[in-house]
């Protein structure tokens, strides 16, 4: 039976890791994904997992680390937050091109600077180029099965490729709600063991990684990549149908709230889909048709199905948690609008950059925002596309 | 058991012929070196920072390394073995890995002395399993020859060039062993390549089967940066030592130990009249600059004979 319990996003993200019991943990703390090293350092130091622990002296080591030890052919998994992973940057385009499926539990917070220690996306979305599987998460639940879920992922032949499974920090990494728990077991026979196809500790078939890759070769290796991203979609959708085979939750690549009928949608990420759903059920008790896509998938980007999900709808304001510095608008928004632009409909589409550094968004913002569309469906006049929301001009 | 120089070069060569490093480069010499004091029955896993030797060595899609090896970036060779060590302690209890793997790594002293220095002191202190080797041509080469905190003061470079108001590098050279020794990790060495290379395999022999992290400097001329005959390689290391700007010594668990002593300490500039990267310091006028060269070497060769018990 599954265990009813209560904890933070950042113990739900230690527990899966636990429960999967990686060969190779490493990491360097940074606020507000601290914790996860901090719990993980616990259950080695209670003899509960018998993992090799690294606590290195920085994250730009902690995934140097990581690509070492996994192509060792170990299991192997890190966290981190904002300046860690722009501190990775590097070594994330490395493990990607390596092939290697690192999972990352990685807290959104602000890029400095200035330094700020919140909530936005801007560390995941920077890295959103990287060859790096992302997956996100609204709450503690999310958080938990989808990092559950990634191993598998990444793992698969057809894939093997890192991935990172985000949620926004202190939001939901700090607080605490009530979570379902698979039972240990079931994890562990979930997630098999980890068997590569090859390894530096292969003594009968020693390799090297890491060549100098001339034009001759560059190009089709990076369309490689660029492949087994795409199979990653397919791949995400069956491990999705074994997961809820085990536990009745349901994933998608992204989604969808009361999108049906929709005349006025939100484009949304993480936490904030929380309160979205909170305002869209108010507005739809009042009768007004409005709804959500939550992104849950970004890369790969599931650009057909987000463009046949949202394609009926009038109106569409995308939120992006990230400023991009395009002066055009964030990087959430650029995606979807391009997904939108093969349809024959069109919908009329404005982007919200919001909740900066952790800024508040409430009930009452996205009230505002729903009554903005609905006067653009209603007028047929997007106006300004590029916005800020909750902003002190 | 005695170092018997036949035998060791009789040994299967672990790094084979047909890379691309340059004739009288002393980057493989140092490679083979150390790899020669492995036992043949061990396996290696051996990890590379970018440089010269990695990407002459190990272009797509051949490689000349016949044990597995592993190049992930510049300045995290350190951090990579300590993550490949970690691996295999781990593999290792759970009967997946049943071989004996040694890890050494390699990198350049641009690689070591200054962008991966981070990662080579973490993995220092965590106390990985591991030998990490330098390979000191005083200058990141593989770039075209710009300074490093390696390069010996008024050494041309491309980044100290030499002009009206510039003789060279302005700096002394970083002391990189010294800075390994406050690590207090079992084993530091320095050497390099001397007659039947004796001093480089029992060094590397003791760094790699001294359990612990333990760290090699070998001095490895460049003859493009240098600017010396290709064929004057183990001349111009002999000059090193025997004019004491590059000591050999060893530090086993904090015991300094000074492995050669010269007979009579040569004059520095027999040590830079041959490398054209000093050709400015013979200059009419410019004896004061070999002056301030041998005072500097003079100071430090009294504080590491006293660090010796000499």
């Amino acid at each position: 039976m599954a265990i009813r319990e209560r904890m933070s996003g950042n113990e739900a993200i230690a527990t899966a890791m636990k429960q999967i019991h990686p060969d190779v943990f490493a990491a360097f703390p940074i606020t507000p994904s601290t914790e996860i090293p901090q719990y993980f350092s616990s259950y080695v130091a209670n003899g509960e997992v018998d993992s090799g622990l690294v606590l290195v002296e920085s994250e730009h080591s902690a995934m140097s680390v990581c690509i070492g030890s996994q192509s060792a052919g170990a299991r192997t998994m890190t966290a981190t937050s904002s300046c860690g992973l722009a501190l990775m940057w590097e070594m994330l385009y490395v493990a990607a091109s390596n092939r290697l499926p690192i999972t990352m539990a990685l807290v959104n917070r602000a890029l400095s600077g200035p330094i700020n220690i919140n909530a936005d996306h801007s560390d995941s979305m920077g890295a959103r180029d990287s060859g790096w599987l992302q997956i996100y998460s609204e709450n503690n639940q999310e958080a938990y099965d989808n990092f559950i879920q990634a191993v598998r992922i990444a793992e698969h032949p057809e894939v093997q490729l890192p991935a990172m499974v985000c949620q926004d920090g202190f939001i939901t990494s700090h607080a605490i709600e009530n979570i379902e728990l698979i039972e240990t077991e079931k994890v562990r026979a979930f997630v098999g063991d980890y068997e590569p196809a090859a390894s530096l500790l292969n003594a009968a078939e020693p390799i090297a990684i890491g060549p100098y890759d001339t034009v001759n070769y560059y190009m089709e290796h990076k369309r490689q990549q660029a492949e087994a991203v795409k199979n990653a979609t397919v791949v995400l959708l069956q491990v999705a149908v074994e997961f809820e085979k085990m536990t009745g939750r349901k994933y998608g690549l992204f989604e969808s709230y009361q999108l049906e009928d929709a005349e006025a949608a939100i484009v949304i990420i993480n936490s904030a889909a929380g309160t979205a759903k909170a305002t869209i059920d108010a507005m739809r008790a009042a009768g007004k048709k409005v709804g959500l896509l939550k992104i849950r998938v970004f890369r790969p980007f599931p650009m057909n199905e987000i463009r046949q999900a949202l394609e009926n709808v009038g109106a569409i304001a995308v939120m992006d948690r990230s400023e991009g510095f395009s002066a055009a608008g964030g990087p959430v928004f650029a995606e979807v609008r391009s997904a939108l632009y093969a349809s024959e409909k069109r919908p009329h589409l404005i982007n919200y950059i919001y909740g900066l550094g952790g800024r508040d968004v409430t009930t009452g913002h996205f009230e505002e925002i729903f009554e903005t569309l609905l006067k653009i469906e209603e007028d047929k006049q997007s106006g300004e596309v590029y916005r800020y929301l909750g902003v002190r001009e | 058991m005695s170092y018997s120089f036949k035998e060791a070069m009789n040994k299967p060569e672990r790094l084979t012929g047909g890379h691309r490093m340059c004739a009288g480069c002393g980057a493989p010499i140092a490679v083979r070196g150390v790899l020669r004091a492995l036992k043949e029955e061990d396996e290696v896993v051996i990890a590379n920072a970018t440089g010269c030797l990695e990407v002459s060595t190990f272009m797509y899609p051949y490689t000349a390394w016949k044990d597995s090896f592993i190049h992930n970036a510049f300045e995290n060779a350190g951090a990579t073995l300590s993550g490949v060590e970690a691996a295999y302690n781990v593999l290792r209890k759970k009967g997946k890995v049943k071989e004996n793997y040694k890890f050494i790594a390699f990198g350049g002293d641009g690689g070591t002395y200054d962008i991966g220095f981070q990662s080579l002191s973490g993995a220092m202190e965590r106390g990985h399993d591991m030998v990490y080797v330098c390979y000191d041509n005083g200058a990141y080469m593989n770039t075209g020859i710009q300074r490093s905190s390696a390069t010996p003061r008024y050494a041309e470079t491309s980044t100290t060039p030499l002009g009206t108001a510039s003789q060279g590098k302005q700096q002394f050279r970083k002391d990189l062993s010294q800075v390994m020794v406050a690590h207090d990790i079992p084993y530091v060495a320095q050497t390099t390549f001397l007659s039947n290379f004796k001093d480089l395999h029992e060094k590397s022999e003791k760094a790699i089967y001294t359990k612990g992290p333990a760290f090699l400097n070998v001095l490895a001329p460049c003859p493009r940066g240098w600017r010396y005959a290709t064929e004057d390689l183990m001349e111009i290391c002999k000059l090193a030592v025997e004019t004491c700007y590059w000591p050999l010594f060893e530090v086993v668990h904090g015991e300094w130990k000074l492995t050669y002593k010269p007979k009579s300490k040569l004059p520095i500039e027999d040590f830079l009249r041959p490398q054209g990267r000093f050709k400015h310091l013979f200059a009419k006028g410019n004896e004061h600059l070999i002056a301030e060269i041998q005072a500097d070497i003079d100071r430090k060769w009294v504080e590491l004979l006293k660090r010796c018990d000499i």
